[in-house]
């Protein structure tokens, strides 16, 4: 029997042995995660990628991988633990602190061209101690999409959006009653947060947050103006009379039956405000190509390819947000609203809420946020509970 | 004397005879059981790429976790609802299709037809059905009877959960006790009828008796299975509304990829297993009390 354990040990020892990781030198090839697999997008990537092995033939590959958005930072954390992680991935905004944090990002400054055009505000989420751990390729700020086929006079503020959806549908496509951040796009208005600036207060219980909050529970059950949990809408077929979205999402519009128009966000209380969602594209440190997959990167993001890549994904470059270089690839979108939405959200705009150990806090604030969903909810009540839950997370070193 | 008796050559064949199974239950079974273990008593931070031994820290958290006792609780009250309804259910069933009557045959593969259903495929057609304004509501509008949003309310959401689960797979068990039903001997039915017996006492002290070695193993199956039911949770509700539909698995699921906790979500494990084990043990252990022949 102790041969037999013996040679078990040896067999594991050699299996383990075989997957140390050693810089490669010859021929590489390179693997990116990314959530979409839309083939206009993934044209678009490819093309880059040849671009740039034609001039490094070193680099014998790049393969895009497409996993489903929906579970996407599960996946990307399963392939990582398995001992196979991408070279390069995409990364959510709302999983940045963690993945910048925890050291799992090499860093890459030094190759991306011209760092300091990028807009402070949009870099922010990705910055660790004056280094950048990831390119947001996509800085997509939410506006207020508008069938004018249902919606005849256009609204400014909150209040005129929800009359004038009522009966008709104001949607909030990703929001599903599960994805909480997104209604951060209406509590802005309010001049609330999910919490401080540091992390460490809950901003859940505070009276803007409440006074928002009254405001779409009102919409949802008494103006039946956002439709009610469990039942879905889709704007982009025609079916309601407003969504509020990301511009990234125009594209759906191409083949649009109905007229449109893309407005800011209505105006809350508090007056003007935007909120962006991003996403980045980091270098796995563990990535035996890391080298070679920060260069590849730098050239992904130079700003040859970033005006292509504008017509899916905003730039975060100075020198290309203007309304004409946007213009040349959006031309779903007049110039004044690339100018009103894209433009001026990205200067001024909060990236949607995102925190370390975010999923937990995600699920926390989800569970915790259920009650509010029914007719009779006791609004101050349930938000109270809200911070109850996530205090002790929010207070974790 | 040569070193290849008859004795250790019949040992050989008899070794080499085992060795896939063997090497096969020790590669994917018996090696990740043991992993499991070991990661239990590590902090596995994913994206860091540590890996630091802790000891019993994970155990002594699983202890203080709040959130793990509720998910317990939903964990009982989803195993028990599941058992006692698929088990009642599934012998009802197989008691009614036991009798001569015509179309048996076409209701007996009515009823077994979800069990070979795709999983996800069921769940979903399902969640379409239990939406606000889907057929399951719409049915109850025609008996003018306002129906509930099924998956938004808490106690609605864990019967939506079990009783899909039970169509789903009642079937199975149906076929079981249906086969064990056959498997009683008539002339002990005679005999009780001319002593007098009714129908029920017929049932109780006959068939019970004799189909209890599969009440069992139904009953075993049953309860392991609804501990590790995910892909429904996952589909239906994703454990809400708030925590109630958080089972033990969909919460170890969540600890583990989710929220990376990988070395919590593997002591999660060790328990669920221990969980199983002490099951499956205790009634084994009481199939003394009440399965005949095993006294």
């Amino acid at each position: 029997m102790s041969r037999l354990t013996a040679l078990i040990v040896a067999a594991l020892l050699a299996l383990t042995a075989c997957s140390g990781s050693s810089a490669q030198s010859g021929p590489k090839s390179l693997r990116m995660t990314v959530w979409t697999a839309n083939e206009a997008h993934l044209k678009l990537l490819n093309e880059i990628a040849s671009e740039y092995k034609a001039s490094h033939p070193d680099i014998t590959e790049i393969k895009f991988d497409s996993i489903p958005a929906d579970g996407y930072t599960t996946t990307l954390t399963t392939q990582i633990a398995g001992g196979n992680a991408p070279d390069l991935a995409w990364i959510l905004e709302e999983s940045a602190p963690d993945f910048v944090s925890s050291g799992a990002l090499a860093p890459i400054k030094g190759k991306v061209e011209k760092a300091d055009e990028l807009v402070p505000s949009a870099t922010k989420l990705w910055e660790k101690d004056g280094e950048l751990y990831a390119y947001p390729f996509s800085t997509s700020p939410f506006g207020l999409f508008v069938n004018t086929d249902l919606v005849k006079d256009l609204p400014k503020t909150w209040e005129q959006a929800v009359a004038a959806s009522a009966g008709k549908n104001l949607v909030l496509p990703d929001f599903k009653y599960q994805n909480w951040a997104v209604l951060s796009a209406i509590w802005r208005g309010w001049g609330a947060n999910a919490w401080s600036e540091d992390g460490k207060q809950c901003g859940f219980s505070s009276q803007e947050m409440k006074d928002a909050m009254t405001f779409v529970h009102k919409a949802i059950f008494t103006d039946k103006a956002i439709p009610g949990p469990g039942t879905t809408v889709d704007f982009f077929a025609g079916n309601a009379a407003m969504a509020v979205s990301q511009i990234s999402r125009a594209g759906a519009l191409k083949d649009a039956k109905f007229g449109w128009t893309l407005l800011p966000l209505p105006q809350g209380p508090k007056g003007d405000y935007a909120v962006i969602g991003q996403a980045g594209v980091g270098v796995l440190k563990r990535s035996k190509n890391a080298d070679a997959a920060a260069d590849f990167l730098g050239f992904f993001t130079n700003s040859a390819n970033s005006v292509k890549l504008a017509q899916f994904f905003p730039p975060v470059r100075q020198s290309l947000l203007n309304a004409e270089t946007l213009a040349k690839s959006n031309p779903l979108i007049k110039p004044e609203q690339l100018q009103s939405v894209v433009i001026d959200g990205i200067s001024k705009g909060v990236v949607k809420p995102s925190h370390q150990g975010q999923e937990e806090l995600n699920q926390t604030i989800r569970a915790a946020l259920d009650p509010l969903w029914k007719p009779d909810a006791n609004v101050g009540q349930v938000l109270d509970g809200v911070c109850a839950k996530i205090k002790p997370l929010l207070e974790r070193p | 004397m040569t070193f290849w008796t008859y004795r250790r050559r019949d040992n050989l064949v008899g070794y080499l005879f085992v060795a896939p199974a063997l090497l096969g239950s020790l590669a994917f079974v018996l090696v990740p059981l043991g992993m499991v273990g070991w990661y239990s008593l590590n902090e596995w931070n994913v994206l860091g790429g540590t890996f630091e031994f802790i000891g019993g820290e994970n155990y002594a958290r699983l202890l203080a976790d709040e959130k793990l006792r509720d998910s317990l609780v939903a964990t009982a009250w989803f195993a028990a609802g599941l058992v006692v309804l698929n088990l009642s259910l599934a012998l009802l069933l197989a008691v009614l299709l036991n009798q001569k009557l015509r179309g048996t045959t076409l209701f007996r593969t009515l009823f077994f037809s979800p069990v070979l259903v795709s999983l996800v495929a069921w769940t979903l057609v399902w969640q379409l059905m239990l939406q606000p304004e889907g057929s399951v509501n719409g049915l109850l509008g025609v008996f003018r009877v306002d129906g509930p949003n099924w998956l938004r309310g808490e106690t609605t959401a864990m019967v939506s959960v079990v009783v899909v689960q039970v169509i789903k797979n009642v079937g199975l068990n149906m076929v079981l006790f249906l086969a064990a039903l056959q498997g009683v001997p008539a002339p002990l039915y005679e005999a009780a009828k001319i002593d007098g017996a009714g129908a029920w006492r017929r049932f109780r002290s006959i068939t019970i008796p004799l189909i209890s070695p599969t009440i069992l193993l139904t009953s075993i199956i049953t309860i392991v299975g609804s501990l590790q039911v995910f892909a429904q949770i996952a589909v239906l509700t994703q454990g809400g509304p708030g925590t109630s539909t958080t089972v033990l698995i969909y919460y170890l699921y969540q600890q583990a990829f989710q929220f990376h906790h990988f070395g919590y979500g593997a002591t999660i494990s060790v328990l669920l297993f221990v969980i199983v084990a002490a099951l499956t043990l205790l009634q084994w252990q009481m199939r003394r009390k009440w399965v005949l022949h095993e006294s």
